[in-house]
């Protein structure tokens, strides 16, 4: 691979996640070393209860980490403030979410263009920034339409375009299939794929195999540790 | 986020909830527009009894018989002798002794009945000098005042309030007619200014009286043994600044005719001021009492926005979680929904002043009483309104600002 001799994008080492409710302590991680290279397309997999959610939140930078380290194109941020991890999310990360979390009052490039509210961009610079989004996933006539008129594939492709707009290093998507019938999922995965071939990193955490093969390489979860790791390429051959 | 942002984000979340909104600033509506009526009330009550008093003469001091005391309650009698005397007067009047006093008028005055061909009328009759005038800040429309020579001659003649005038003549001219009182015919001979209806501080209406010089009213109509005693001296001090001085003044004199310690003086001397006070007391506690209501009303529409910015916060974890997952800081989630409460508080407040307004100009119509519009108590009303949407939106915002992303993200 060209970007190999690149920085990773997603650098953990031996990370743990140990959550206490009450009386009981679930180790939802249990030591993960993983690395991710720019340009890499790689789906998390895994049952129920493998501990994908909880490895998706801290790779999204949503929840802190019990031990370990993890570098996020380039900078340490096991270690950050609230504010600090705000920001990294902000500029480094888009996130796409199974329930798609639009705002459902505001129409379709203020839904996009929210993150760069919080980036402090300027107003007339985020409007043609968020109608670039939504062109780019062919939503260019939605552009003022609520996410209430939008079917979910569309909506689905909005939330994308929310995830594009900042430029982030990462793309981080939760089971974005998972509320979409087949032709709407086939869509969006579509889309996944053509983004990559521009290049994007993304990392797409599903339980469905046949969304999953979509993706260059398969990280199995298993019990919060990683029971495979396999590059499709390398599989093919 | 920049504040225009913030507040953009606000406004989009009320206009997004209408009817929530709506009720929710009803709360602060309602308690806003009650303090300023109430205080408008209030200050319309005691300007108008201002006016009265003022009306009762300028720089004026009134000295009257007798004296509260702590424990003996009134001193000197009402009923007895009055202990003030024309001599009293004639000493206060002079400018050797009392250089702070313009003026000094000293009046007796009873209730008679006046008879004018055929027409009865009950009214003050008012014995006293011909300083009255410009001691009451009065003045004649019709005819003239009574003179030094009226005093010296005991002149049968009378200066009518214009109420009494218009009683017993109707729409004939007075000046020149006769009228009996006690048996006496005395003449008219002007009439006096009105100054409206009567203070509430007195039992006389200013402009229901009859008034004749004081000699006499002692030697021809009251009669009787105490003919030098007088009810009232009202005195002008020379300027409002020396009001004070005057008041000194008149008071050591006094007690040195009178020959009493100050412990024992049996006669109080009242300044407009203390007139004042004691006649807008009353008007001050009714205005505090329905004040203290009012920010009752507003209390309740402040918890009414806590409520409802707490709602809010509940209805919209996940908008929260959204949002800090798109990168919104504590300061920024905790910014938006104080934005948004006090967007509540000021809305409130501007309809609650408006309708406030609104109310203070139709009412008076209504109702008899005139209400004054307070510009501080207006602005200090909606900028209470503003305050009580920040200090009631404080704690559903930093409930939303702590919610941690992916709590919010995860609920349903």
């Amino acid at each position: 691979m060209a970007a190999a001799a690149s920085l990773p994008v997603i650098d953990l080492h031996d990370v743990t996640k140990t959550y206490r409710t009450g009386t009981l302590t679930v180790e939802a991680v249990r030591g993960v070393t993983l690395s991710i290279l720019p340009g890499e397309y790689v789906a998390v997999m895994g049952p129920s209860g493998s501990g994908k959610s909880t490895l998706m939140h801290i790779l999204g930078c949503l929840d802190p980490l019990t031990s370990g380290s993890y570098r996020l194109a380039g900078q340490d941020v096991s270690r950050m403030s609230d504010d600090e991890l705000a920001d990294v999310r902000n500029r480094r990360i888009g996130f796409v979410f199974q329930q798609f979390n639009l705002l459902p009052s505001l129409p379709a490039w203020r839904n996009v263009e929210l993150p760069l509210c919080y980036a402090g961009v300027r107003r007339h610079e985020r409007r043609s920034r968020a109608i670039d989004a939504l062109r780019r996933v062919g939503l260019a006539d939605r552009i003022m339409h609520r996410p209430g008129e939008l079917s979910g594939g569309q909506q689905q492709r909005v939330a994308i375009a929310r995830a594009l707009v900042t430029d982030p290093a990462l793309i981080l998507a939760d089971e974005p299939t998972g509320n979409l019938d087949s032709a709407a999922a086939a869509e969006v995965l579509a889309l996944f794929g053509e983004l990559h071939r521009f290049g994007r990193t993304i990392v797409l955490i599903t339980h469905e195999a046949d969304v999953a093969v979509r993706a260059d390489r398969t990280v199995r979860l298993r019990d919060g540790r990683i029971e495979a790791d396999r590059d499709h390429a390398e599989a093919l051959s | 986020m920049s504040w225009l942002e913030t507040l953009r984000t606000g406004l989009d979340a009320v206009l997004s909830h209408r009817l929530r909104s709506g009720l929710t600033m009803l709360g602060i509506l309602i308690g806003i527009a009650a303090v300023i009526l109430t205080v408008g009330f209030g200050e319309g009550a005691q300007a108008k009894v201002t006016g009265e008093i003022n009306a009762l003469g300028s720089n004026l001091l009134v000295v009257s018989p007798g004296s509260a005391t702590a424990s003996t309650g009134i001193r000197g009698g009402f009923g007895s002798a009055s202990t003030l005397t024309q001599a009293d007067a004639t000493a206060l009047a002079s400018k050797t002794v009392a250089p702070d006093i313009a003026a000094v008028a000293p009046a007796t005055q009873r209730s008679e009945t006046l008879t004018a061909t055929g027409t009865n009328w009950t009214t003050t009759v008012v014995g006293t000098t011909p300083d009255w005038l410009s001691v009451r800040a009065r003045s004649v429309t019709e005819g003239r005042f009574l003179t030094d020579a009226d005093e010296n001659t005991d002149a049968a003649v009378t200066v009518l309030g214009a109420t009494t005038a218009q009683e017993l003549f109707g729409l004939r001219d007075p000046i020149g007619q006769t009228v009996t009182v006690n048996g006496l015919p005395l003449t008219v001979i002007g009439v006096l200014n009105t100054v409206g209806a009567s203070a509430s501080s007195s039992t006389t209406n200013l402009d229901d009286q009859a008034v004749v010089p004081i000699t006499t009213v002692a030697n021809r109509i009251f009669g009787g043994s105490s003919r030098t005693s007088v009810q009232s001296i009202y005195i002008e001090a020379t300027s409002s600044g020396a009001l004070s001085a005057a008041y000194q003044e008149a008071d050591s004199e006094l007690l040195r005719l009178h020959q009493v310690g100050a412990a024992d003086a049996d006669f109080t001397i009242a300044s407009q001021q203390s007139l004042l006070t004691t006649a807008t007391s009353v008007d001050k506690t009714l205005t505090e009492l329905l004040a203290s209501i009012a920010a009752i009303s507003l209390l309740v529409g402040g918890i009414g926005v806590m409520n409802i910015m707490l709602v809010s916060v509940t209805e919209r974890i996940r908008e929260i979680g959204l949002r800090k997952a798109l990168g919104a800081t504590h300061r920024a989630i905790r910014r938006q929904f104080l934005v948004e409460a006090s967007v509540l508080g000021l809305a409130g407040g501007v309809l609650g002043a408006g309708i406030g307004l609104v109310g203070a100009t139709v009412l008076p119509h209504l109702i008899s009483n005139p209400i004054t519009i307070s510009p501080t108590a207006t602005v200090g009303a909606i900028v209470v309104a503003i305050g009580i949407g920040i200090g009631f939106g404080v704690y559903p915002a930093t409930r939303a600002a702590r919610l941690a992303p992916i709590d919010a993200l995860r609920s349903e």
